[in-house]
């Protein structure tokens, strides 16, 4: 494959992509997790399949279509969550199925033949274009450049939103900016592994990284490096079995998790029982 | 007479179409020790909400040394509930007071300086924390935290302090020492104390309020058997552990002793 690599320009994007990719995660999951927006997360993937369909309707570029649909459904989800007239679960839910919804009726209404969309869906990262590479380029560094220029503030508001905004953080703005950071985050995902596994790959390698480090800092660092591990290895996987990268990529990361979720347990188990013994 | 920390007038808060608090009007004077007590749903948090700017006001009036809740900010420390916080959040005890420290609005590229950790440390030293500075928050204690949000609250070098339940879910001797550091610190700044320790709560203040969604008495940190029982509905026992004077007179019967949610 290294071979291949050098030969074949398409590899080095996917390969480029997937690294840029597991950074996002690596921040954003970690303050997903934090924040308990995995489900929001989801929400605001799965309505960016309505901006597909109108890329495709229209005639203007998906992902293009993907990430302004992303970006209202961060920003009408966090408004009524805000506003918490309706419990935020439903609005979520609904927003999830409206966007699926859109995407199918504007595809339906395509004249033609319906393209193939399980690019969107499930990822494929070996059909990464220049432009797409470029996207995600720019979106990493935004993402990346907004939490580590505030990072102080976000620590205080992912912990105590209430004192933060108390002495003068602005509470309500890091919100609305973290749902904006998470779309993103979510356009950058949705060429790797696909709309509907994005919810893997933002929390796997975050949460795999909450076992090995207390400390917020370096729980970002080591899940963006899990991420990058993840990615590569899925990526051979893929080239070698011949199977959806998306698919290869999101089995690893999630068996890793069980993996060291298992060890953790263990652990503790062991641990639990050395005090145990010490006291008798 | 003295100036005053916070002026209420007329107060009401609704959630939806249920009122928290009805017709509040409350003064509370510089430097002044004041306790709020009522039952659970009675209105305590939502009125330190309100004082904070947290809340939006439905009707009335609310000013914190003479300006509206939120633009004199850095002069109030809030301690908040404990329930209210995620104990396994990836940040050490020395980290939490540190975001006491931090600017107003936005920092980008904002470091503590080295007063900042000094500050910090001296603060943990002030509440008995300092070997636990690099602690994480998980691994602490039910009186290590709250003594924590005190440390956090008192970075921001308030005068006025705000503490919602601080002794709920404490040790007794860790409840001891936060009365003994609340007194300490009264004679620097104006204390509100919210608090479902109705006993200590008499023996500790300057004043008393009594809250349940209306004020039901504020004055001396005396209770009549009347407030108490129009407060929770029903008579209270109330147990004197170690406290100077008793409250109340004891009675018989039936029991109900509210010591707040664990």
């Amino acid at each position: 494959m290294i071979k291949a690599l050098f030969e074949y320009q398409f590899l080095q994007n996917a390969l480029i992509s997937g690294i840029l990719a597991s950074v996002v995660c690596g921040i954003i999951g970690v303050i997903v997790i934090e924040k308990k927006l995995v489900m929001m997360s989801g929400g605001i993937a799965h309505t960016s399949y309505g901006g597909v369909g109108l890329g495709y309707l229209l005639g203007f570029e998906p992902i293009i279509g993907a990430f302004l649909f992303s970006i209202l459904a961060a920003l009408g989800i966090g408004y009524a969550k805000r506003k918490g007239g309706e419990r935020s679960d439903v609005i979520i839910g609904l927003f999830w199925s409206l966007g699926m919804a859109l995407g199918i009726l504007f595809i339906a209404l395509m004249p033609g033949y319906p393209p193939d969309l399980s690019s969107y869906l499930f990822g494929s990262i070996l059909s990464v274009t220049k432009t797409d590479l470029y996207l995600t380029a720019g979106l990493t560094v935004i993402v990346t450049a907004v939490i580590v220029i505030f990072y102080n503030d976000w620590k205080a508001y992912l912990f105590d939103e209430e004192f933060a905004s108390i002495i003068g953080v602005r509470a309500v703005f890091l919100e609305y900016l973290l749902l904006i950071l998470i779309a993103m985050t979510v356009v950058v995902l949705i060429r790797v592994v696909g709309i509907i596994l994005v919810i893997a790959l933002l929390t796997a390698p975050a949460a795999t990284a909450g076992f090995l480090t207390a400390n917020l800092k370096r729980r970002m660092v080591y899940a963006a490096l899990l991420g990058v591990v993840f990615c590569v290895a899925g990526l051979w996987i893929s080239y070698v079995m011949n199977i959806a990268s998306g698919a290869a990529i999101v089995i690893l990361s999630v068996l890793c998790y069980f993996l060291f979720y298992a060890a953790h347990s263990l652990r503790e188990r062991a641990q639990r029982k050395k005090i145990a013994a010490g006291i008798k | 007479m003295s100036k005053k920390a916070v002026h209420v007038e007329n107060l009401s808060v609704y959630y939806g179409r249920t009122p928290a608090i009805k017709d509040i009007c409350l003064d509370v004077a510089e430097g002044e020790y004041l306790g709020i007590i009522g039952p659970n749903g009675g209105g305590k948090s939502t009125l330190l909400k309100a004082i904070l700017g947290l809340v939006p006001v439905s009707s009335g009036t609310v000013r914190v040394f003479g300006e509206k809740p939120g633009s004199c900010a850095a002069a109030i420390g809030y301690v908040p509930q404990f329930a209210a916080l995620d104990k396994r959040f990836p940040i050490t005890v020395a980290e939490v007071v540190l975001t006491g420290r931090l600017k107003k609005g936005l920092a980008p590229f904002f470091r503590f300086s080295k007063e900042d950790k000094s500050t910090a440390l001296l603060l943990l030293k002030k509440v008995g924390l300092e070997e636990l500075a690099d602690r994480r928050i998980s691994d602490l204690s039910g009186g290590e935290f709250q003594k924590m949000l005190i440390a956090r609250a008192l970075a921001v070098n308030p005068r006025l302090l705000l503490l919602d339940e601080p002794t709920a879910s404490v040790d007794a001797s860790s409840r001891e020492q936060i009365y003994a550091l609340l007194a300490d610190l009264n004679r620097e700044m104006t204390i509100i104390l919210v608090t479902h320790d109705l006993l200590a709560v008499s023996s500790q203040v300057q004043r008393l309020a009594c809250l349940n969604g209306h004020l039901v008495y504020h004055g001396e940190p005396e209770l009549s058997e009347h407030v108490v029982n129009s407060l929770y509905g029903c008579p209270v026992d109330l147990i004197a552990h170690g406290v100077p004077h008793r409250v109340l007179k004891s009675h018989g019967e039936e029991t109900h002793h509210d010591q707040g949610a664990v």
